[in-house]
């Protein structure tokens, strides 16, 4: 008797813990599916879409604060490059 | 197996069929609530599905080369059909119109198939051989590259005997 409840609270506590792991796992997340990416593939999207009002604003920004590649940039962002 | 078992309830809990790959049948086109244009008849033919959006840059790029495949390959048994996802119907015929693609376009509404075929990317590409069942995939479109391997699997299963008697 004393074995038989410990299997269910073992098989109750492997239950449990398979429920939050499923609720912890990508599968569960809400995706955007590669067909669903209209409005991401928006020019409005794209941070980028004025070069040449980047490149100024950055100029500025960098001149400013005198640490340029601060941004687009490859590193770890350690100050080190 | 508590591994196991939260995998199982996140199977469970996506509710979503798996992705149509190679060695699978594909789904019936005639049966997916397809709009926008007539389906070419598929039986007993080479099919070459091509999944598509008007807002996918290497779908565009790719428009021609499925043209150049269709002219090819029409006579001796390959159906192309492309398959727009779409969320706007009037954007898929603003496409088709500027694009005039000599094949045939049509329009998933909802995602019905899309969602069922579960593309890993766009555009994604599918030959299907003459016994419904799916024989390569092509995610994504890379110009004279895609265009050449499809070319050779296209002439391999077109040389590949019919299944129906």
């Amino acid at each position: 008797m004393r074995s038989l409840r410990r299997k269910l609270s073992l098989l109750a506590a492997l239950g449990a813990a398979g429920v939050l792991l499923g609720g912890c796992s990508t599968a569960s997340a809400v995706r955007v599916h590669p067909w669903e990416r209209a409005a991401l593939a928006d020019a409005a999207m794209n941070p980028d879409r004025d070069p040449e009002g980047t490149a100024m604003t950055e100029h500025v920004y960098f001149s400013r604060e005198a640490a340029s590649g601060g941004r687009g940039v490859g590193g770890s962002g350690c100050g080190c490059n | 197996m508590a591994i196991a078992a939260a995998a199982a309830v996140a199977a469970l809990s996506t509710g979503m069929p798996a992705q149509v790959a190679p060695g699978k049948a594909f789904p019936s086109l005639g049966e997916a609530g397809l709009v926008g244009g007539p389906l070419p008849g598929t039986a007993g033919k080479v099919v070459l599905v091509d999944f598509w959006a008007s807002w996918c840059a290497p779908c565009k790029a790719s428009f021609p080369a499925y043209s150049r495949l269709q002219s090819a390959y029409a006579d001796r048994g390959l159906v192309v059909v492309a398959v727009s996802v779409d969320d706007d119907a009037s954007a898929f015929a603003a496409f088709v119109a500027r694009l005039k693609p000599s094949f045939a376009t049509v329009h998933d509404p909802g995602h019905k198939l899309v969602g069922v075929v579960r593309v890993p990317t766009m555009p994604t590409s599918y030959l299907v051989d003459r016994s419904g069942k799916v024989r390569f995939m092509h995610p994504g479109f890379h110009g004279e590259q895609t265009e050449r391997e499809l070319r050779s699997e296209i002439e391999s299963l077109l040389d590949e005997k019919s299944a129906a008697p």
